[in-house]
């Protein structure tokens, strides 16, 4: 059951071709709550002195786990844009490692969306960003 | 008294310019993923991010994702920062601009935190965006950054962001601590 949802979770982000072309990969999808891994790849870095990769390329993977998180949200709606994101980089993340995000939509009213993410290389227990953002929840009128 | 140097050829300047510019924006392999350019007036710098299938998000609409106008608007700021900081360097005489190349850029600003206010969702064609330094400080800056499409004054887009600045050389900068 959990298996496949989570494909069907997969088979949605490769339905997006950002996501796609970022190579996203869904690792965890329950309820409320999402999981997706960003490879490191060379065409992502940011400081061509350290090959560390770009901000950018982590907004955009926690923009995609937000998202999803809200979308596997029982009261999610039927379908979800993203009204704000605020990241917060604690620390680069390390060249040639995939960056794991860690979301949760913690509350959902009519209309809005709440969520919060973790960004984590392997050093599981030092955060690389986190994330708060609000996202529209859209209704059958 | 010296006699006054006469003034350089203008193509010659905007060529140095130009070309530290280029040197800059392309030693980052995540603008060239993303398909951005920026354009030059004087000291005002506009990026463009030319329409590409692989940014959508959402392809029932179609619409731009979400990450991607964020990316965007993120390199945008970073850029800015770094030009302002590169074009008082070259324009101090303290940094060669014909030496600026994929190997020898400036330090560049780390991104502190970053907010973005989705106002309307992207269009699937060419976004432009231009950042504004609020504040640059020795160690801290903090830049707004609109984003926009076919109108300029209907943005998609807009986001603000606190940047932590590199150690730089030269008079105030260097090593000079927390004072």
């Amino acid at each position: 059951m959990d298996e496949a949802r989570r494909k069907a979770g997969q088979r949605f982000i490769e339905a997006l071709p950002h996501a796609r072309a970022l190579g996203l990969r869904l690792v965890t999808f329950g309820e409320g709550m999402a999981e997706i891994s960003l490879p490191y790849h060379e065409s992502l870095i940011g400081d061509p002195q350290t090959g560390v990769i770009h901000g950018g390329a982590v907004s955009a993977l926690m923009d995609t786990c937000a998202g999803a998180a809200v979308m596997n949200h029982p009261e999610g709606g039927l379908g979800t844009a993203t009204l704000d994101l605020r990241i917060d980089y604690m620390r680069p993340a390390t060249p040639g490692q995939a960056v794991l995000a860690h979301a949760e939509c913690y509350h959902v009213t009519r209309s809005v969306a709440f969520v919060r993410a973790t960004a984590m290389d392997d050093d599981r227990a030092r955060p690389v960003a986190t994330a708060t953002g609000a996202f529209t929840v859209e209704r059958k009128r | 008294m010296s006699p006054r140097r006469p003034p350089e050829p203008v193509q010659t300047i905007k060529k140095r310019r130009d070309g530290a510019l280029r040197a800059l924006v392309e030693g980052i392999a995540y603008t060239r993923f993303l398909g951005i350019e920026f354009s030059r007036r004087g000291d005002e710098l506009t990026a463009t991010m030319r329409y590409d299938e692989k940014l959508i998000g959402n392809p029932l609409l179609p619409a731009l994702h979400g990450g991607a106008t964020a990316a965007f608007l993120e390199v945008t700021a970073i850029i800015e920062l770094s030009w302002k900081m590169l074009w008082e360097d070259i324009e101090a005489g303290r940094t060669d601009a014909a030496a600026v190349d994929g190997r020898h850029l400036p330090r560049l600003p780390k991104t502190i935190d970053f907010t973005v206010d989705y106002l309307r969702s992207g269009l699937p064609r060419d976004a432009y965006a231009r950042a504004r330094v609020n504040r640059s400080g020795r160690r801290y800056a903090s830049v707004h950054v609109e984003g926009w499409q076919d109108n300029r004054m209907r943005p998609f887009a807009q986001a603000t962001g606190h940047f932590l600045m590199p150690p730089r050389d030269g008079p105030n900068g260097g090593n000079g601590g927390d004072g």
